[in-house]
C-alpha cells in the first residue's frame, strides 16, 4: 500500500461554467448548419428554413448535458480509484466466475423465452434476431478477436451462405439440412479464395480489401440478375421443416403438418419457435466448436499471430495456412448463419448485405471485447435491442446505434469483456490442467 | 569438431546500403560461437539472413542437420528454417505474445507436433486420446524448461506482464520448445542485471555442454561472451574483422580499433605500418 | 479518340475530388496511424452546408457567380474544419494509444452517428440545387462527338491544383508543416522537443476537413445534388485512392485519387458501367497484392 494519498482535484464551479460554456459554443458552431438551417422543398426549388430554436435548445441541452457529464465523471472517477486500490489478483479471476454463471443464466433464459413468450411474435422474433448476429460476432470473432485479422466484410460470407441455400432451394430443389453444410462449405471456400492472395497484407490493407470484396460481392448480387434476381432478390425460399414435418395450415394429403402430426391446434407461432431454437442450437453448436478449437494448437496459434506474427514465423508455424484456417472456419460459420437468414426471412436480396451490416457485427465483436465469446452475447444484444428501444422514436434509433458505438468505445476501449481466460494452466504438480469454460 | 553451419560469401543489400559485406562464417556443432562488433555491423542482419526473414542478395547458408543431412537456409521461408531445418532465433527486442501466458507461450512454440498430432483439429475437437498423449507431452516439456529457467511460477502469469529480465528468459525457454539444433540468440543478456546474466551464462553453458545444442550468440555484454563464448567473429561494417579464441580476439588490433573507435588519419596510418612490416 | 478525351476531362475532374478527399484520410493515417472512417461523412456534411448556403445566396439575389462560389467556400471550410474538429475530440482523442481497433470502431460509429443526424436534420430526400456553373468551351469538334470542358469542370481541376500547391507549400515550409511532419515521424519525441501534439493532431484533421469540404462544395456544383449517402462511397474511393498512391504520402494521395477517377470514367464509359465500383476495388487489390506501399509510398521493410 503506497503512504501517498492522491488529492482529488476537482473543479471550481467557476471552471465548470466555462468549460460548458465552450462546449455550449462548439455545439452551437456545429449546430448552425444542421440544426439551425434546412433546405426544403418549395415548389420544385429549394428554399432555406430556420430553426433557431430548435438550435437554442440544442445549446442549451450541450451545455447543461456537459455540466451533468463533468460532475457525474468526478464521482465515477473517485469511485474508480477507490475500487482500483482496493483491488487484488483475485479480481480478474471472480470476474470469470460472475461471467460463467451469467452464461448459463443467459442460456438457461434464452431456452426458456419462447415458453414464456410463446404468444408474443414480435419479443421471439427479437431474440431470434440477436441469436443469428451473436452468431455471426462468434463467427467473425475466430478471424477478428482470435486471430487479429481486420475483416470489414464479413457481410460477403454471410451472403454466400444466404444465396447458396436460396439458390440451391429454389433452383435445385434442396432441403434446409443438405443445403446446410454444402453452403458453409462454399463460404469456407469463398474465404480461402479470398484468403489466399491477400493475407500477406498488413492489417490495415487486409480491412480495406475486405471491404471492397464485401462491396464486390453485393454488386455483383445487385447487377447479376440472371444469377440472383438482381436487386429483387429471391423470394418464396422455402422454410425449413421439423423432421420433415411442414409448418403450414393444412397437412399435405400424403402425411402431416407439424400440428396436425401432435395434434396442435396451427399457429403461426409454431414456425417462429422452431426456428428461434433452430438458430440457437445453431448458436450453442457455433460457440462450443469455437471454444474448443480455441483450446486446440490451431486456436492457440491464431492468437499467437494476433499477438506477434513474426514471433510465430520464428517458432516454425506457416502463417499462411493459419490465417486461411481462421478465415475458411470464419467464412464457414458466417455461411451457417446466412443459410437460418434466408430460410427464415423466406425472402433475400443485396439490401440485407451492405456494409453498414459487416460494420455491426464487427462493432460487436470488438465491443464485446476481442476474442471473448460471451462479449459477444452481450454486445450482440445491446447492439440489436439499442436500436429496437429506440423504436418508438423511430427515426433516431441509428444516431443513438451511432452514438452508443463511439460512447462505449470511448468509455471502455478492451471491450466490455476484456478479460482474457488462459487456454490451459499448470497445475501445482506441473501437469496440465485443463482452462476454465 | 564437425562443422554445422557454414556462411559462404554472405551479401544482404538494402538499397543502396550494403548491411552485410562477403561475410564467411563456420558455425562447429555443440559449441557456442559469438558474435560481436559495434552497433549497426549487420549482427541482427545476420540472424535475419539466417533465420529466413530476409533473402540475402548473395551467398549460401549450408547446414549439416544431424538428421535431415545438408540443408540450404537462404532458399527456405522463416517458419521452415525453424520447422524443418531447427534453427531457432530469439529476438533483440523481445517478441512474446504479451497477452498468452507464460505456459501457452511455450505450447505455441510446440505448434507443429501438436498440430500434427490434433490431425486438422479433428481428433483435438474430439479429444482423442493420442492428441491428449500429445499435449501432455508438451506440457511437461514445457514444465521442464520452465522448472530448469526458474519460471514454474510465473506459468499462468500473461507473458507481457512480467519483468523485462523474465521475459528474456521466457523468450529462451519458448525457443529450446521448439528443439533447436541451432540456437540464435540476439543479445540475450540486454536489460540483465549482473546477476541474471551470470545465471545467463550457467544456462548457456548447460545447453551446450549437456544438451548439444549449438549457439550462436550476439551479445555486447563481455562479460558474458568471454566467458562462455569458444568461437568468436567480430563483424564491422559487414565484414567479418577478426575471428578467434576469445583471449586472442580481445587482443586483436582491428577489434579495438573498431571498439575504441580511433579517427581515421591514424587507423589509415596504423594499417599503412601493418603493410609495411609484413 | 474525342470520347475518350472526353472520358479524360471527366476522369480528371472526378479524380481531383477524389484526391481532395483522400489527402485528408492520408493525413490523418501519417499522423495517428489510423483510417479515419468518419472522413466521407465529414465530406458529405460539407456537400450540405454547401446546398445551403447556395440557397441562401439564391435568396439573398447574389448573382456574382466568383462572389457566391468565394463565400460559400469560405462558409463550407469554416464548419466542416469545426466538424472535423469535434470528430476528432470526441470520438478520437479518448482512444489515443488503446488498441489498434477501437478507434476503428469509433470511426465507425461516428459515421453512422453523421449519416444519420445529417438525415434527421436535413431531411433523406435527394436535395438539387439548379447549377450554378453553366457552360463551358468545346475543345474539339469531331464528328459526331463534341470533346467539351465545362467551367464547373475547369473550376474543379483548376483549384484542385491551386490548393495542391498551396498544400505542399504549407507542409514543407511552414513551422505548422514542420510540426506535423515531426508528429508523423516520431510523436513522443515530438512533444519532447516542446511540439504540441494535440494541436497539431487537431489541426491535421481540420485541414484534412477543409479540404473535404472544397470536395464537398465542388460535388455540389459539379452534380447539383446531394444526398446524405454520398459519404460512403465516395469515402471508400477515397481512401482506395489514398491507399493506392501509398498511404501516408500526400503526392501519392493525390495521384490515386486521379487515377481512380480516370479507371472510374473509362471503366464506365468503355466497359460496364454497372461495375464501375467493382473495378476500383479490384485494381485496388491487385495493387495491394502487387506493390502493397501503393505507388509512392516508402517500401516498408520488415523490422525484425
Amino acid at each position: 500500500m503506497s503512504a501517498v494519498v492522491f488529492a482529488h482535484h476537482g473543479l471550481t464551479p467557476a471552471e465548470r461554467l466555462r468549460d460548458a460554456g465552450w462546449i455550449a459554443f462548439v455545439a452551437l458552431i456545429l449546430g448552425v448548419p444542421l440544426i439551425g438551417l434546412t433546405t426544403v422543398d418549395v415548389g420544385g426549388r429549394l428554399a432555406v428554413d430556420t430553426r433557431f430554436g430548435l438550435l437554442a435548445m440544442a445549446v442549451i441541452a450541450a451545455f447543461g448535458g456537459r455540466l451533468l457529464m463533468r460532475w457525474s465523471l468526478d464521482h465515477l472517477g473517485a469511485r474508480k480509484l477507490a475500487r482500483q486500490r482496493a483491488a487484488t489478483d483475485s479480481g480478474a479471476g471472480r470476474a470469470q466466475q460472475v461471467v460463467n454463471v451469467l452464461g448459463w443464466l443467459a442460456l438457461g433464459a434464452s431456452v426458456a423465452l419462447p415458453l414464456a413468450f410463446s404468444d408474443n411474435r414480435y419479443v421471439v422474433d427479437t431474440a431470434t434476431t440477436v441469436l443469428i448476429y451473436v452468431m455471426l460476432g462468434w463467427g467473425l470473432n475466430v478471424v477478428v478477436g482470435l486471430a487479429g485479422l481486420l475483416d470489414l466484410g464479413y457481410v460477403a460470407f454471410y451472403a454466400v451462405g444466404a444465396y447458396s441455400y436460396a439458390l440451391l432451394s429454389t433452383q435445385y430443389g434442396w432441403g434446409f439440412w443438405e443445403a446446410l453444410p454444402v453452403s458453409g462449405a462454399l463460404a469456407a471456400a469463398f474465404g480461402i479464395l479470398l484468403g489466399y492472395p491477400i493475407l500477406r497484407l498488413r492489417g490495415d490493407y487486409l480491412a480495406i480489401v475486405t471491404l471492397g470484396f464485401g462491396e464486390i460481392i453485393r454488386v455483383i448480387l445487385v447487377n447479376w440478375t440472371e444469377f440472383s434476381g438482381g436487386p429483387n432478390g429471391i423470394s418464396s425460399i422455402p422454410r425449413p421443416s421439423f423432421f420433415g414435418l411442414e409448418f403450414t395450415r393444412n397437412a399435405p394429403e400424403d402425411g402431416h403438418s407439424f400440428a396436425s402430426f401432435f395434434g396442435l391446434e396451427f399457429s403461426a407461432m409454431h414456425r417462429l419457435i422452431f426456428l428461434y431454437y433452430l438458430i440457437l442450437v445453431l448458436a450453442l453448436l457455433t460457440h462450443v466448436f469455437v471454444s474448443r478449437l480455441r483450446k486446440l494448437p490451431v486456436g492457440r496459434a491464431w492468437e499467437a499471430l494476433r499477438e506477434d506474427e513474426i514471433a510465430c514465423k520464428a517458432m516454425g508455424m506457416n502463417t499462411t495456412n493459419i490465417k486461411l484456417s481462421a478465415f475458411a472456419i470464419g467464412a464457414m460459420l458466417g455461411g451457417f448463419a446466412g443459410v437460418f437468414f434466408a430460410a427464415r426471412q423466406g425472402f433475400i436480396s443485396p439490401e440485407s448485405f451492405t456494409f453498414s451490416e459487416s460494420a455491426i457485427i464487427l462493432a460487436i465483436v470488438v465491443l464485446g471485447g476481442m476474442g471473448s465469446q460471451m462479449g459477444v452475447v452481450l454486445a450482440a444484444t445491446l447492439l440489436v435491442l439499442i436500436p429496437e428501444f429506440g423504436r418508438n422514436f423511430a427515426e433516431y434509433r441509428m444516431l443513438l446505434f451511432g452514438m452508443a458505438m463511439v460512447l462505449i468505445m470511448v468509455w471502455r476501449p478492451g471491450g466490455l469483456l476484456a478479460h482474457r481466460e488462459p487456454t490451459l494452466r499448470l497445475s501445482a504438480d506441473g501437469k496440465a490442467a485443463k482452462g476454465g469454460a | 569438431m564437425s562443422t554445422l553451419l557454414s556462411v559462404r560469401n554472405l551479401t544482404m543489400r538494402f538499397g543502396g546500403l550494403t548491411a552485410i559485406d562477403d561475410l564467411s562464417l563456420e558455425v562447429p556443432a555443440g559449441r557456442i560461437t559469438g558474435i560481436i562488433g559495434p552497433n549497426g555491423a549487420g549482427k541482427t542482419t545476420l540472424f535475419n539472413c539466417l533465420t529466413g526473414f530476409y533473402k540475402p542478395t548473395v551467398g549460401t547458408l549450408r547446414l549439416a542437420h544431424p538428421q535431415h543431412g545438408e540443408m540450404r537456409l537462404e532458399k527456405l521461408p522463416s517458419h521452415r528454417v525453424a520447422r524443418d531445418a531447427q534453427v531457432v532465433r530469439t529476438f533483440q527486442n523481445i517478441r512474446l505474445f504479451p497477452k498468452m501466458t507464460v505456459l501457452e507461450n511455450l505450447i505455441v512454440a510446440q505448434h507443429n507436433v501438436l498440430q500434427r498430432a490434433s490431425r486438422f483439429s479433428i481428433a483435438g475437437l474430439f479429444s482423442l486420446p493420442g492428441y491428449r498423449q500429445a499435449e501432455r507431452a508438451a506440457v511437461a516439456r514445457a514444465a521442464t524448461w520452465l522448472e530448469r529457467l526458474q519460471l514454474t511460477r510465473f506459468a499462468d502469469h500473461a507473458a507481457g506482464d512480467l519483468p523485462y529480465g523474465t521475459q528474456r528468459r521466457i523468450e529462451i525457454a519458448r525457443a529450446l520448445c521448439v528443439d533447436p539444433v541451432l540456437l540464435c540468440l540476439d543479445e540475450p543478456a540486454a536489460g540483465l542485471n549482473p546477476r541474471e546474466s551470470a545465471e545467463l551464462n550457467e544456462l548457456l553453458l548447460y545447453l551446450c555442454r549437456e544438451q548439444g545444442v549449438a549457439i550462436l550468440l550476439i551479445e555486447h555484454d563481455m562479460s558474458v561472451v568471454m566467458n562462455v563464448s569458444d568461437h568468436i567473429c567480430v563483424i564491422n561494417y559487414g565484414r567479418k574483422i577478426a575471428e578467434g579464441a576469445p583471449d586472442a580476439v580481445k587482443n586483436d588490433p582491428h577489434v579495438i580499433k573498431a571498439y575504441l573507435g580511433e579517427d581515421e588519419e591514424e587507423g589509415v596510418m596504423e594499417e599503412y605500418t601493418e603493410e609495411r612490416a609484413s | 479518340m474525342a470520347y475518350a478525351l472526353q472520358q479524360l476531362i471527366n476522369g480528371l475532374t472526378l479524380g481531383a475530388m477524389y484526391g481532395l478527399i483522400a489527402i485528408g484520410y492520408t493525413m490523418v493515417y501519417g499522423i495517428i496511424g489510423m483510417i479515419n472512417f468518419a472522413h466521407g461523412d465529414i465530406f458529405m456534411v460539407s456537400a450540405f452546408i454547401a446546398i445551403t448556403a447556395f440557397t441562401l445566396l439564391a435568396a439573398a439575389d447574389v448573382t456574382s457567380i466568383p462572389l457566391a462560389l468565394t463565400f460559400v467556400l469560405i462558409v463550407a471550410i469554416f464548419f466542416t474544419s469545426a466538424y472535423g474538429w469535434a470528430v476528432e475530440r470526441t470520438a478520437y482523442r479518448p482512444l489515443r494509444g488503446s488498441t489498434r481497433l477501437a478507434p476503428l470502431i469509433s470511426a465507425i460509429g461516428m459515421s453512422i452517428f453523421l449519416q444519420n443526424a445529417v438525415q434527421l436534420t436535413q431531411g433523406a430526400r435527394v436535395k438539387p440545387i439548379p447549377p450554378v456553373i453553366e457552360g463551358g468551351v468545346v475543345l474539339w469538334d469531331a464528328p459526331g462527338f463534341t470533346v467539351q470542358i465545362g467551367w464547373s469542370q475547369l473550376l474543379i481541376i483548376v483549384t484542385t491544383v491551386v490548393l495542391m500547391i498551396a498544400f505542399t507549400w504549407m507542409i514543407t515550409q511552414t513551422p505548422f508543416g514542420r510540426q506535423q511532419r515531426a508528429c508523423e515521424q516520431d510523436r513522443t519525441m515530438a512533444s519532447l522537443l516542446g511540439v504540441n501534439v494535440d494541436r497539431t493532431i487537431s489541426f491535421t484533421f481540420m485541414l484534412g476537413a477543409a479540404l473535404a469540404a472544397v470536395a464537398g462544395v465542388m460535388v455540389t456544383v459539379y452534380y447539383g445534388v446531394v444526398d446524405f449517402f454520398i459519404g460512403f462511397l465516395a469515402g471508400i474511393k477515397a481512401f482506395t485512392a489514398a491507399v493506392l498512391g501509398g498511404i501516408g504520402s500526400l503526392p501519392g494521395a493525390m495521384l490515386g485519387g486521379l487515377l481512380i477517377g480516370l479507371i472510374e470514367a473509362f471503366w464506365a464509359a468503355y466497359l460496364w458501367a454497372e461495375y464501375k465500383d467493382v473495378a476500383t476495388f479490384g485494381i485496388l487489390c491487385l495493387v495491394l497484392m502487387l506493390r502493397p506501399s501503393g505507388l509512392l509510398g516508402r517500401p516498408e521493410v520488415e523490422k525484425v
